[in-house]
């Protein structure tokens, strides 16, 4: 059992992403309950996987047999086991979360909508699990279609996002596969592991280096690193919201771990610090995107588009301590990776929430939301205030750690920057806070009103709000005080599961 | 009776962290949501106390619970200087909860669960600070601590409220930032950060640039709660909070926290050796000194009386942070009394000041004419702890004021005693002439007929003990809470580990 966990964590998604899509044609209302069972296996796995590697150790599964390496090879180490966790665990407390919307917004097409959410998943988590650099390229393209499927869903204004994306997307899968042809060309393998091996051989060699640069660009654009950022508002913006709060955690981050495998298990140690650009150029993307997507959620007052940016600004910390390349930055990029998909699901379902109750999502517009939908607000300042930083939260462990690695390698400005982020991060996070709790709900006695004219309409469905049923509710908690109760458990997840694989 | 020392420091933190969850249950049934108020109070008062004589005697009370960064765990210990603010804090905060079921009451403000519950969280944070042994534990609740307080600053939920809890969380989440930043960087020098008398960082000794950068990080992280100018101006802003919030937080728990942060890094983080050899302290001594004078100085001419307490309490808390900057013992025997003089002093003023808004609907000192004669008894409370204010004896600022200018004397730093002296006249000055107003003067005929008499006994009786503590604190400056002695052991203490 144990050795085939690596397969069983993507082979329940697959299968039953086809199972999904037939039955719903049949019969849709089958459809939520198989993708549950699907995912819960999934998360299933790769919470048994972590269990078996933390503290160290992996696991190799050769796929049908044939050995690296010629054939395909999973591996599963603790960073992997790590990953594919947050992803699935985050992306089933979504999916439950998220019945109520996609059933409104999807209606009768919830088996093609389940089975390419479910197709998805395979991608990402092949991503993770895959220890070889093509197959890495098919889990990404199958991801990246699925995704620009699921965002065309969202209508009219969605349809021309999507369709950004996905020319966006199709060139950078063709830059990473031309940046693996190049190495395949050089070292005659496309095993992570059997190339890592070959590559310190032919360290000074343009095809190499020309590989990197362009795996680096084809991965940037995928996680959203500035300015390969653009696609992303506007497919955040436009998607069903079922289908936001669903990538939004998840997706962005896997093409991050995508690009801290390279460094990890791909080139030499210190090869792409050294002898290339990319981690410079990483650390310093990075930490523009920072402050960039700080400023431009700043601007913002659709709580979807804001929170879109917010991911823009996450992601780039996470590509920093990708950039800096010590153990300990590579610690805290994993960490914030877990931190901010909980988070940013936790936001994003309270968020998704309102759009449920209000029909919309104007910030203008949720003056007072706090009275009539408490717990999903109070989900939304959990999540708000993690993704500040404030301690004991998991945001602010993620920073603590990058700032250090910072200072630890002399590197000032990332410290500032990293800490002088959670600024920006206030300031549009209490724009919103402000509505919610401290302003009085359209047309109550003195009213104060925000935005001027508010739309009768949007009023009568504010005040006539309420909490989402539990449900919803209880999976937007769960994430919301995850990320308190990760934070507090930092230590044996950063010492046990992530130390040993990022070489700690 | 200390069954569990080790778990009292948990203890006295996690009663009024507990007490949120049954003051919001009860939030419908008000009687019993001031009862859990009250009665959370008292058993962390009580907590604190039972801790008291273990501290003097040198038993000193520790809790470790799990690591929360890789080899540093969260801490708390009841030390002397810990011990001397956890007692104000929670002896205060007794009062203070008594007081706010009258003044609400009368008011009739709204949100009072929300008002109770952040009161709690925020003593709970407040006693965090206080006992942290550490500076992650220390940083973890002093960030709390501004969380905490951020409803209660905008509990009023208008323009300016929303405005001047915007600027307390811009202010005081930055001073975090710092204070987070120096983490950062103490860690990655490989320091744990556990606070010791007479400083832990005496093996970067030399290390100038090291040494500057975390000192100018620290001293902005704590200086912005104790308010040193220029870092002070969300505390008037925060004014707009209700009454009994500016009196134990704004007065006491909060500021404290900021001149407490100062003992805790002139004393605890640097010492006296590293602080003379950078001569970071002549630093810290002109911004504090400057900040004294100044805060007096505007206090003066506020006509709101509320921001005339405010500045007044910006003046005094830089009191505070010049006695830890000279480094003399007598002056931080004086500066750790004061925090208590100035605690038991200011909060019974804003008391008095919350009881005539809340009677007679007056916030200006122009308007307080004759208001002793309708409401004798809060008016003797303040004039009693005008008295003390300016630092006459036998009142405890007395004491507190008299080791604070000796230790300057001693420290051959005698324009310091000249700037505690002038400001004690300026104190006088802002103080009596609103004694003189309410008493001498006759008062003037309400427009609309209305009687004003005295505030609700739940006002008064607290303002009351408060106003006779802060006499009887200087005549019996131990009085069972081993004030002094506190205060002369963490003196003795920080002072004697140098070599």
């Amino acid at each position: 059992m144990i050795t085939h966990l690596p397969i069983l964590i993507v082979l329940p998604l697959m299968t039953m992403a086809f199972v999904v899509t037939l039955a719903g044609l049949v019969r849709p209302r089958t459809a939520f309950p198989l993708t549950i069972l699907a995912v819960a296996a999934s998360a299933a796995a790769s919470v048994r996987s972590l269990m078996v590697v933390a503290g160290g150790g992996e696991l190799r599964y050769a796929l049908g047999g044939w050995q690296p390496p010629v054939g395909i090879e999973y591996v599963v180490d603790g960073v992997s086991a790590f990953v594919a966790t947050v992803v699935s665990v985050v992306a089933l407390l979504v999916l439950v979360g998220t019945r109520r919307m996609a059933r409104r917004e999807m209606g009768r097409r919830m088996g093609p909508f389940y089975g390419t959410v479910l197709m998805m998943l395979t991608g990402l988590l092949g991503i993770v699990v895959t220890g070889d650099l093509f197959n890495l390229f098919v889990f990404l393209e199958i991801s990246s279609l699925a995704t620009y499927g699921l965002i065309f869903m969202g209508g009219r204004q969605a349809m021309i996002a999507s369709f950004r994306y996905l020319i966006v997307g199709t060139a950078a899968g063709a830059l990473y596969m031309l940046g693996v042809g190049y190495l395949y060309f050089s070292t005659g393998t496309l095993n992570m592991a059997d190339m890592a091996s070959r590559l310190p051989a032919m360290i000074d060699s343009p095809m190499v280096l020309a590989g990197a640069a362009l795996i680096f660009a084809g991965l940037g654009v995928k996680m959203a690193l500035v300015p390969l950022h653009w696609w992303l508002p506007d497919s955040y913006n436009f998607a069903p919201s079922s289908v936001t709060t669903l990538i939004a955690p998840i997706s962005t981050k896997v093409a991050a771990y995508a690009m801290l495998r390279m460094f990890l298990s791909v080139f030499p140690e210190g090869y792409l610090r050294d002898a290339t650009p990319v981690a410079t150029l990483l650390v310093a993307l990075g930490l523009a995107g920072a402050l960039l997507g700080g400023a431009a959620a700043m601007a913002q007052t659709d709580l979807r588009r804001i929170l879109a940016y917010s991911s823009i600004s996450q992601m780039g910390f996470i590509a920093t301590g990708i950039g800096l390349a010590s153990p300990l930055a590579a610690t805290a990029a994993l960490f914030h990776v877990m931190a901010h998909s909980v988070m940013k699901a936790a936001l994003f379902l309270a968020a998704s929430g309102v759009g449920y109750r209000t029909s919309q999502f104007n910030i203008d517009r949720m003056a007072g939301l706090a009275r009539v939908m408490p717990l999903t607000m109070l989900a939304f300042t959990l999540g708000a205030i993690s993704m500040v930083g404030v301690p004991p939260t998991a945001g602010f462990f993620s920073k603590l750690y990058l700032a250090q690695a910072g200072i630890e390698l002399g590197l000032w400005p990332v410290a500032v920057v990293v800490l002088l982020s959670g600024l920006f991060t206030l300031a549009y996070m209490v724009r919103i806070l402000e509505r919610v709790y401290l302003r009085d709900l359209p047309g109550e006695i003195g009213e104060t009103n925000y935005s001027g004219a508010v739309e009768n309409t949007s009023a009568t469905s504010v005040r006539k709000a309420t909490d989402m049923p539990a449900d919803t509710l209880v999976p937007t908690l769960i994430l919301a005080f995850g990320t308190i109760v990760l934070g507090l458990l930092n230590v044996p997840i950063v010492t046990l599961m992530l130390g040993p694989g990022v070489g700690q | 009776m200390n069954l569990f020392p080790g778990a009292l420091p948990l203890l006295a933190i996690a009663i009024p962290m507990a007490a949120t969850v049954p003051i919001l249950v009860c939030g419908r049934r008000p009687n019993l949501r001031e009862s859990w108020s009250l009665l959370a109070s008292i058993a962390t008062a009580g907590t604190v106390l039972a801790m008291l004589p273990g501290t003097l005697s040198g038993q000193i009370a520790e809790s470790r619970l799990f690591e929360l960064i890789p080899g540093v765990a969260i801490a708390f210990r009841a030390d002397p200087a810990g011990m001397l603010f956890a007692l104000l804090a929670s002896g205060l905060w007794i009062p203070t909860t008594i007081y706010s079921i009258g003044y609400m009451r009368t008011l009739d403000e709204g949100r009072q669960t929300r008002y109770y519950a952040a009161f709690a969280l925020s003593l709970s944070s407040a006693l965090g600070v206080a006992l942290a042994a550490n500076l992650i534990t220390f940083v973890l609740f002093y960030e709390l601590l501004t969380l905490a307080t951020y409803p209660l600053v905008t509990h009023h939920e208008d323009d300016t409220s929303v405005r001047a809890g915007r600027r307390y969380l811009i202010y005081t989440l930055s001073a975090g930032l710092a204070l987070i930043a120096a983490s950062a960087w103490l860690l990655s020098l490989g320091i744990d950060g556990t606070f010791v008398a007479g400083g832990f960082l005496q093996e970067l000794s030399g290390r100038t640039g090291i040494l500057w950068g975390l000192f100018l990080l620290m001293a902005c992280g704590v200086g912005v709660k104790a308010a040193v100018m220029p870092l002070h101006s969300w505390l008037p802003s925060a004014m707009v909070a209700p009454t009994p919030v500016s009196a134990l937080l704004h007065a006491v728990a909060v500021v404290k926290a900021g001149a407490f942060g100062f003992v805790r890094v002139m004393g605890f983080v640097f010492g006296p050796a590293l602080l003379a050899e950078m001569g970071a302290a002549q630093g810290v001594a002109v911004f504090a000194a400057v900040t004294l004078m100044l805060g007096s100085i505007i206090a003066l001419r506020m006509d709101r009386l509320k921001q005339r307490l405010a500045y007044s309490t910006i003046s005094h808390l830089s009191y505070i942070v010049l006695g830890t900057a000279i480094l003399a013992p007598a002056a931080w025997v004086g500066a750790l009394l004061h925090m208590v003089a100035h605690g038991v002093t200011k909060i019974t003023l804003f008391f008095c000041a919350g009881a005539i808004h809340a009677n007679a609907h007056k916030d200006n000192v122009s308007q307080l004419d004759g208001i002793g004669r309708q409401m004798p008894y809060t008016m003797t409370a303040f004039a009693l702890a005008s008295l003390g204010m300016a630092g006459l004896p036998p009142f405890m600022m007395f004491a507190s004021k008299w080791y604070l200018g000796s230790g300057a004397v001693a420290a051959n730093m005698n324009p310091i005693l000249a700037v505690y002296i002038l400001s004690g006249i300026l104190n006088a000055a802002y103080l009596f002439p609103i004694v003189f107003r309410a008493f001498a003067k006759p008062p003037v005929p309400d427009p609309d007929g209305h009687e004003i008499g005295e505030a609700s006994p739940w006002m008064v009786a607290p303002l009351m003990v408060t106003g006779v503590l802060a006499l009887a604190l200087g005549v019996f400056p131990d009085l069972g809470f081993g004030f002094l002695e506190l205060a002369t052991q963490v003196a003795a203490s920080v002072m004697e580990a140098t070599p």
